[in-house]
């Protein structure tokens, strides 16, 4: 059994905090596709169709018959760990402040031997189940785990280097003053997070979600306009330092595509919250955040995006918001670019419409807040890159992987979406 | 004999003639008129640095800002409100300059806004204050004092889900200041020249209403109405230039009699 993780102490003052530092992240091309298939939970590995056995680590041609069109297939990850050892001296900088650092050799049920990197629980002999995890670095690597789950099995501290559990973290949300911010802030304390910080723009406006919010266990509401550059700046500076994983829920959202609005006024107002509101975030939270990647249990250790599934392919019924999402979208893959090494994982939760105001002209499906906050919070304990919540987006999702030309002519023709 | 300007600077100079700000500062946080969602919004201040003495300028700080013409302490034209919208001179760039600077008779409502945050200046009162300090001369700006510019934030906005409670004119003492004393235009220290709740009065709004039907003006969230007279000050009140504009934030300041003890501008 694991034991539960006890409450990180307060920040000694007089303690300089640690550097951010990675584990190695070079991989082949090949390689990155274990890293693409882990960002989403996903596991496989290359498979022989003529020698029927599986390939590991990935190759360009099968190692016994030099057939080159291996194909990717997913395998179950179960298996038994041969060997153990752990690492107490090293010369590498990110290990050397994490020894003993325990490693193992794992016969996964379908042939090939991994090492993977061991749970706390597992020992020799033991069954496991591997799965490929992002690590600090950004890249996958095996993780080998208790075949039967325990209660406080995210504890694990190898395991939380590769996670971004909520738990005994301090969390923002950006924009708690929506149903999603609000369904958020329930979930996270259930989650056993430290505090959260509630992102409040406009105090002088109350309405019945910012009375709720103060009702909540561990929130704090804070001052935090993403329109606002100067309220950026001064939230940052007072909190920036604390937010061990930002979650922004900002979204100003109006129907409509281009030729039919009046105006800009609306769309100027969409992009300054949805799209500038993000760089104001990135400018004044991402450099404090990028110094905390690596400080210890509590580190700064992710900056999740809310988007639309809009964000793959344009909807014209909500271009605009397709729009925003796109470019918001494009913008968290630059971050991801820009947080490298630091620690600090870029995660991107996608999800159909959700069942808000703005929605209500849109039949079911519709993915309730409540279920996006849990969703997230369980991508965050799972440690993945990429999240994808409720049916429209996994049918947008999937469309987009298959043929993102036929996908786009679904959506401009208003066909497109089930339900 | 000194001319007539040459005595206003010396009364300036002397304390003689106080200057008073009228104005809120423009802040980003400063509440503004709150519309139903579907509705285009009032856009709030907002400033961008473009360079701090720094790699993007090294010897010169300044900032871009942007904000609605309806931002903060600000100037409504007639051309703000469809029944002004066909008038002559009905916009920012072509108010008459007369308009811009004249003399203001303050009524004082502030113990009345105190009772009751609903409360609707009426034609009893104008008369109340006429009785008391002359009658408003044409030409005149009439400002309603209600102390409402110190309360701050939520308070200020007093927003609830029947809308925003503050007080105003009713329709009859607009229609009266317009038809019967030809004013300028009326100030008021709230978000709007009509009370929080004037969207249920008939006509809907109706100090924007009559008002801007007729080409007269108006003043939002003032300041320091409390330290004017009741009669005797003069209003600067000139919006930005702004080429069919339909009103813009300003400075106002007044000018009335000071005491001489305390130089101008202090």
């Amino acid at each position: 059994m694991s034991s539960p993780l006890p409450l990180p102490p307060k920040r000694n003052p007089q303690r300089k905090a640690k550097p951010s530092l990675a584990p190695p992240a070079a991989r082949t091309r090949l390689g990155i596709r274990l890293s693409a298939l882990a960002s989403t939970g996903q596991l496989k590995l290359q498979f022989c169709k003529s020698c029927l056995e599986f390939a590991y680590p990935p190759r360009e041609a099968c190692p016994r018959c030099l057939i080159d069109d291996l194909e990717w297939s997913p395998i179950s990850g179960l298996g038994e760990v041969i060997a153990t050892t752990a690492i107490r001296a090293t010369p590498n900088l990110y290990f050397r402040d994490r020894v003993p650092w325990r490693i193992g050799t794992v016969l996964l049920d379908e042939g090939p031997i991994v090492i993977a990197h061991l749970h706390g629980c597992c020992a020799t002999g033991d069954r496991v189940r591997a799965r490929l995890q992002l690590d600090k670095s950004g890249q996958a690597v095996f993780f080998a785990l208790p075949e039967i789950e325990n209660e406080f099995m995210n504890d694990d501290a190898q395991l939380r280097e590769m996670t971004n559990d909520p738990k005994h973290r301090r969390v923002l949300i950006t924009d708690a003053r929506t149903p999603m911010g609000a369904a958020l802030a329930a979930a996270l304390a259930d989650a056993g997070c430290r505090s959260i910080f509630a992102g409040v723009a406009e105090l002088w406006r109350r309405d019945a979600l910012l009375d709720d919010l103060s009702s909540f266990p561990k929130v704090e509401l804070v001052r935090l306009d993403l329109t606002d550059t100067d309220s950026v700046r001064e939230c940052a500076g007072e909190f920036g330092g604390k937010v061990d994983i930002l979650i922004n829920t900002a979204e100003y959202l109006r129907p409509g595509g281009f030729i039919d609005r009046r105006g800009l006024a609306a769309a100027k107002d969409e992009f300054e919250t949805n799209v500038f509101g993000f760089m104001r975030l990135a400018q004044f939270f991402g450099p404090p955040m990028r110094a905390r990647g690596s400080d210890g249990i509590d580190s700064a250790s992710a900056w999740v995006n809310s988007l639309s599934v809009r964000s793959l392919s344009s909807w014209p019924e909500f271009g605009c918001n397709s729009a925003c999402h796109a470019a918001l979208l494009s913008m968290s893959q630059c971050l991801r670019g820009e947080f490298a090494g630091s620690g600090v994982r870029v995660v991107n939760v996608f999800s159909g419409p959700l069942e808000t105001e703005w929605h209500d002209t849109l039949p079911p499906p519709k993915v309730a807040p409540s279920r996006l906050a849990r969703e997230l919070i369980a991508g965050l304990q799972r440690g993945l890159e990429d999240i994808v919540v409720g049916d429209v987006a996994k049918d947008i999702m999937s469309r987009w992987r298959d043929n993102p030309k036929v996908l786009e002519r679904e959506l401009a023709a208003g066909g497109g979406i089930d339900g | 004999m000194d001319d007539i300007l040459s005595r206003l600077a010396k009364g300036l100079a002397s304390g003689l003639i106080e200057i008073v700000d009228l104005t809120h500062t423009l802040d980003a946080d400063f509440p503004v008129m709150i519309l139903p969602p579907e509705f285009g919004q009032c856009a709030r201040f907002r400033i961008e640095e473009v360079s701090c003495y720094d790699e993007r300028g090294p010897a010169w700080k300044w900032n871009n800002f942007s904000c609605g013409e309806h931002t903060g302490t600000h100037f409504d034209a007639p051309s703000h409100w469809v029944s002004g919208k066909d008038l002559p001179y009905g916009s920012v760039d072509t108010v008459p300059l007369g308009n811009l600077v004249a003399p203001a008779c303050v009524i004082d409502c502030s113990a009345e806004a105190e009772q009751n945050e609903d409360y609707l200046m009426d034609v009893d009162k104008i008369r109340e204050f006429e009785s008391a300090h002359g009658e408003i001369q044409r030409g005149s700006w009439v400002l309603m004092r209600t102390d409402w510019s110190q309360k701050k934030g939520s308070e200020y906005i007093n927003l609830r889900e029947d809308g925003a409670h503050s007080p105003g004119p009713n329709a009859d003492a607009v229609r009266f200041l317009v038809d019967e004393r030809d004013i300028i235009g009326l100030g008021t220290e709230t978000v709007g020249t009509d009370a929080g709740q004037a969207f249920h009065a008939n006509p809907p709004y109706p100090a924007h209403f009559y008002l801007h039907g007729a080409g007269k003006c108006g003043l939002q969230c003032l300041s320091g109405l409390d330290r004017l007279p009741a009669k005797g000050s003069i209003i600067f009140a000139a919006p930005l230039k702004i080429r069919n504009g339909t009103g813009s934030p300003l400075r106002v300041l007044a000018l009335m009699n000071g005491s001489g003890n305390i130089p101008c501008g202090s």
